[in-house]
């Protein structure tokens, strides 16, 4: 069954370099971001920089271990793996240290670690084990149910921590569900009751209906494939919009656009269902389900949010959303944010030559929020090159993940590009204000010893395993 | 190979579809939206917190008593210094270059906070300085308000600001490092709402530090709310009066009106002067006051734990009427004190044998062993432990033996014994009466703070229930004060109780012959009193005085405690007297100038 190859000649160094580069452009800006005329030494340990370096090199030792441990290991001990995980995560919650309002911090010997960054892996494996064994399908309900156990374990306990951004994260392994054969619909209403559930809170209601029952009405066009139907049914509400508008010219009270685009989409909507009904369009009793669905679904979350949860869980789930002000305010923070990166402008301000990034204009400056500190000196140039480098390293191994002939490698590749996939996006996407600020790190880059470690074993184990797929048999 | 492999090109475009939609937005940021960098590129943004000044504190005739005075900090940033005039800063500033060196040396850690260098600038330097200070990039002044009082009265009371601790910070996140907080008495315990809240202001400042306006229009500036304004409940000439008295002597005067339970002074003597613990000079005279043997810090008001001698026999003696042990009749005799079983009670000379008001118009220690004698040794229980239970929970429902729970942190319980506590002593049921015998005339073990003693005679005056004291009388935008100070607390025993032994305490004042505190008696007003002679342990006994006026419908009740003044009748009770004249009539009638004279004239700042 196996045959002897040498490990140098098979590692993937183009995934390698990539990370390499990463991780020691990301060490520069934080040492860009806590840099100050009068410091010390680069391996000063009370200061970022210092502290970073430490376990930049803790993690490369990591790294070599991985690759002198027997690469069955990962296979066989992923249970045992997963169990210590969930204990830590336990652990933690009865002996953590309040960091910020949770509990996430477990100190062990003098140093912060947060395991919760380390599950990430467990779970990843897991999933990668049990979808690898032998007969085993996914769309299953006992598969479905034992997945969803191995993410839905450590969500809840990460909730109550409560690290809600962390929690997030586990979402992200509907990617590899999807690959397995997870139907598309599920994804895709996954995706859209997230976006509705943060349109709610973040929107007015009546927004949000307005914003669905268009979305219906051109929707019944697009699921029938005629595009003329979406076109008549956007020519109706804008003509009854029209209408509304001139009527309501003569009316004393003058009710505002949007109350008028409310009432128009509304009497389409009817117009519509009566046409619909008599002409006995396919699908317009699914999309009208749906539709039903979702504005009731819209309601409860408003009843769930004010009547049900708890004065503290609202503050919660409102600073998720960026809607609650903590002392500064958050609408500052993302303020600071963006304008540090919109200050780089094309090519940036230079090494070290950042304003907006030092002192104390951007909270969070070396952890969450790293990402400025590009922006500010490297400019859009600077910018790019990291989300190029970031989408080529996600690309390289998806292609690294297709090629392994083992079942339980390639799940376990999609694992690392889902989660990778998700905290790059997210990450960057609340500094520039296209996500709401959920407070998690950029990989390679953050600050912060723990999820350095986490993410560079989490893509190394994928590199051992790659490294080794040719003693599998296609 | 498996049937979903045509799944990762859609993973694929996932990825792009990100990574362009990250891009495409970097790109109007970085390159098209230049309102981002007109904000930053020649400015910065300076954080200035604005401070909230303090609520103002009034006395219960609306006089007011603290309020606020402007104070400039000069800070350092230390990473805003540039090279600058060092000798014109100096000159400005009236300092020396070495002095100027220290200050930056100080701040000059790798920190960002911001450090004062010289703190409360006198208003003509600040002015000076205010119109060259953007030639001294880093440097900036910080404008507070410290607080300012109308009389150098009550500082006990009132309490002071300091600077906050660590320990705090730690504790409440609305105070960073160099904030004020009220540290003890009414600013203390009304911290929250004197305090008011911080604003801040973040401003545009120009890369020689000019400040060029608000940042973003003021969209992240929020205004400091000033704190709310105090009514409390001391009559300031009262007060003032009872520490002009008392400035010779070490003790204290507690002052209630029986009816609310406001207090209406609290004298705690020596005393010092409140406005020299504020700003620059609080830390040297802090530090000056704790070194100093009289303890001027230490509010015996609250805090003194003293025995009450003979104040206490009211006590008893309404004990026993209750138990009906005793009545008006009942008499007994006194060959200059109490001797039984070879247990003896020294006593003074007077007429013997006395009935019960005789007895407290003397003062006489044999009576009141007697009365005691006859609660602990009451048939109706079955052992002396569960007679003296009884008689201790008549005690504890006077308010004696716990906190009263008044606006203060700083009260103290004083101590009234459980028995087990003479078990413990003297082993169970080998003691009786006659062991305990020195509580019959407030001695033993018995200890109480001049609150409490006060608190007593509020409670006589009312015949029988107390507010519990208080010092606030309102605060300005809140309709009700606590409902704790509006509920009475009731003593268990009948008013016609009360009643007597309030005549009792008339006739000690103005009974005439043999009367223990004739000296307190003032004309048209009907004085109730108790004098006291609380032996102790450091030296002379101390003087005590207790006392209500006038005896119906009460309006002060009074604790006066004079260290090592020996008789209740040579300090305590002349100058509980004055004041309640002072209150009664607002001036001190002739004939008994010559009482306020000796009183002002005598010092026992250093007696033993």
């Amino acid at each position: 069954m196996t045959r002897t190859i040498n490990i140098l000649e098979e590692i993937d160094w183009i995934s390698v370099g990539l990370y390499l580069f990463l991780v020691f452009f990301g060490w520069m800006n934080i040492f860009a971001s806590s840099y100050n005329e009068q410091f010390r030494s680069i391996f000063d340990l009370h200061q970022n920089y210092g502290d970073q370096l430490l376990w930049i090199l803790i993690s490369f030792i990591f790294i070599f271990l991985l690759f002198i441990i027997d690469h069955r290991f990962f296979f066989f001990f992923t249970y045992p793996i997963y169990g210590i995980a969930i204990l830590f995560l336990i652990l933690v919650l009865a002996f953590g240290m309040q960091i910020h309002g949770a509990k996430s911090w477990l100190n062990i010997a003098g140093f912060g670690l947060q395991p919760s960054e380390f599950v990430k892996i467990a779970v990843a494996l897991a999933i990668a084990r049990y979808l690898s064994g032998f007969n085993v399908k996914l769309m299953t309900w006992r598969s479905l149910l034992i997945v969803a156990a191995f993410i839905l374990t450590p969500v809840l306990l990460i909730t109550l921590q409560p690290d809600f951004g962390t929690a997030l994260v586990f979402s992200c392994f509907i990617l590899v569900l999807y690959r397995e054969g997870l139907p598309g619909w599920i994804v895709g209403i996954t995706m859209m009751t997230a976006i509705i559930f943060m349109m709610t809170l973040l929107l007015p209601e009546f927004a949000v209906l307005t914003i669905l029952l268009l979305a219906a009405i051109v929707f019944i066009g697009i699921v029938n494939q005629k595009i003329n139907h979406s076109l008549i049914s956007a020519l109706i509400v804008a003509g009854v919009f029209g209408m509304l508008k001139v009527i309501s010219l003569f009316l004393p009270v003058k009710p505002g656009n949007f109350i008028l685009l409310l009432l128009s989409t509304g009497i389409s909507a009817v117009v519509l269902a009566i046409v619909i009904l008599k002409k006995k369009i396919p699908n317009a009793f699914l999309i009208m389900t749906m539709l039903i669905v979702f504005v009731s679904f819209i309601f409860s979350v408003d009843y769930v949010f004010d009547k049900v949860l708890k004065p503290h869980q609202q503050t919660r789930v409102n600073i998720l959303l960026g809607k609650e002000t903590d002392t500064r305010g958050v609408g500052y923070n993302l303020n600071q944010s963006k304008i540090a990166i919109g200050a780089g402008g094309f090519v940036g301000k230079g090494y070290l030559k950042g304003t907006q990034t030092k002192l104390d204009y951007v909270p969070e400056q070396s952890t969450d929020f790293i990402f400025c500190t590009v922006g500010e000196e490297w400019g859009f140039l600077g910018t790019m090159v990291v989300v190029l480098v970031f989408c080529g390293l996600l690309i390289r191994l998806l292609f690294l993940a297709e090629r392994q002939r083992s079942v339980f490698a390639r799940l376990y590749g999609y694992g690392v590009i889902s989660i990778l996939f998700f905290h790059v996006g997210i990450n960057i996407a609340m500094t520039i204000g296209l996500f709401p600020v959920i407070g998690i790190p950029l990989p390679f880059f953050s600050y912060g010893g723990s999820s350095m470690l986490a993410f560079s074993l989490l893509l190394f184990i994928f590199i051992r395993l790659d490294a080794v797929r040719k003693i599998y048999l296609k | 190979m498996d049937q979903f492999a045509g799944r990762k090109n859609i993973i694929v475009i996932m990825v792009l579809v990100v990574a362009l939609a990250l891009i495409v937005r970097l790109f109007y940021i970085q390159v098209i939206d230049n309102s981002y960098k007109l904000s930053a590129e020649n400015n910065s943004k300076r954080i200035e917190t604005i401070y909230a000044a303090r609520g103002l504190i009034y006395d219960r005739n609306h006089k007011l008593l603290v309020y606020n005075q402007p104070a400039y900090d000069l800070m350092i940033a230390p990473f805003e210094l540039k090279p600058f005039d060092s000798t014109a800063l100096c000159g400005l500033l009236a300092i020396d270059m070495p002095r100027l060196r220290a200050g930056i040396a100080r701040v000059k850690i790798p920190k960002y906070r911001r450090e004062p260098f010289i703190e409360q600038l006198s208003p003509e330097t600040y002015a000076k300085l205010q119109e060259r200070l953007y030639k001294f990039p880093g440097f900036y002044v910080r404008s507070r308000t410290l607080r300012k009082y109308s009389k150098e009265i009550a500082p006990h009371l009132l309490g002071y600001v300091g600077e906050v601790d660590e320990k705090t910070i730690e504790k409440d996140p609305d105070y960073v490092m160099g904030d004020y907080i009220g540290i003890s008495g009414i600013e203390g315990y009304y911290e929250k709402f004197l305090r008011g809240k911080k604003g801040q202001e973040v401003l545009l400042v120009d890369v020689h530090g000019r400040v060029k306006g608000p940042y973003q229009g003021g969209r992240f500036d929020e205004d400091a709310k000033v704190g709310m304004n105090f009514i409390c409940t001391i009559d300031s000439k009262l007060q003032e009066y009872g520490e002009t008295l008392m400035k010779n002597y070490k003790g204290s005067i507690v002052a209630i009106e029986p009816s609310t339970g406001e207090i209406l002074a609290l004298v705690s003597t020596p005393s010092y002067e409140p406005s020299l613990l504020v700003g620059r000079r609080r830390s040297a005279y802090y530090e000056k006051l704790e070194s100093d043997s009289l303890e001027p810090l230490f509010n015996r008001a609250l805090m003194a734990n003293y025995p009450p001698g003979s104040t206490f026999k009211p006590v008893n003696a309404l004990i026993a009427l209750q138990e009906n042990l005793i009545n008006t009749g009942t008499t007994f005799s006194c060959n200059g004190g109490f001797y039984a079983r070879g247990v003896s009670v020294g006593c003074h000379n007077h007429a013997s044998p006395l009935k019960l008001l005789p007895g407290i118009q003397n003062s006489c220690n044999a009576y009141f062993c007697n009365v005691f004698r006859r609660i602990i040794e009451d048939p109706k229980f079955a052992s002396a432990t569960d007679a003296y239970n009884n008689w201790r929970n008549y005690v504890l429902s006077f308010g004696f033996g716990n906190r009263l729970n008044a606006d203060f942190t700083n009260e103290l319980k004083g101590f009234i014994p459980p028995s087990s506590y003479y078990d413990r002593y003297y082993g169970e049921h080998h003691w009786n009466s006659l062991t305990i015998i020195s509580l019959a005339i407030g001695q033993g073990e018995l200890l109480i703070t001049p609150l409490q003693m006060a608190n007593m005679a509020a409670c006589i005056a009312n015949r029988g229930y107390y507010y519990i004291p208080h010092a606030i009388k309102k605060i300005e935008g809140i309709d009700t004060i606590d409902r704790r100070f509006a509920i009475p607390h009731k003593v268990d025993i009948d008013t016609a109780n009360f009643g007597l032994v309030a005549e009792g305490m008339y006739l000690a004042v103005n009974g005439g012959p043999g009367s223990t505190a004739g000296i307190a008696r003032i004309n048209n007003i009907a004085v109730c009193g108790k004098t006291g002679t609380a032996e102790n342990p450091h030296g002379e006994a101390h003087s005590v005085f207790v006392a209500f006026a006038p005896k119906d419908d009460p309006e002060i009740a009074i604790s006066v405690y004079v260290e090592h003044g020996k008789w209740g009748a040579s300090y305590a009770a002349p100058i509980a007297s004055l004041l309640i004249e002072k209150y009664l009539t607002d001036t001190i009638a002739p004939n008994r100038k010559w009482i306020e004279a000796l009183m002002l004239s005598r010092n026992l700042l250093y007696a033993k």
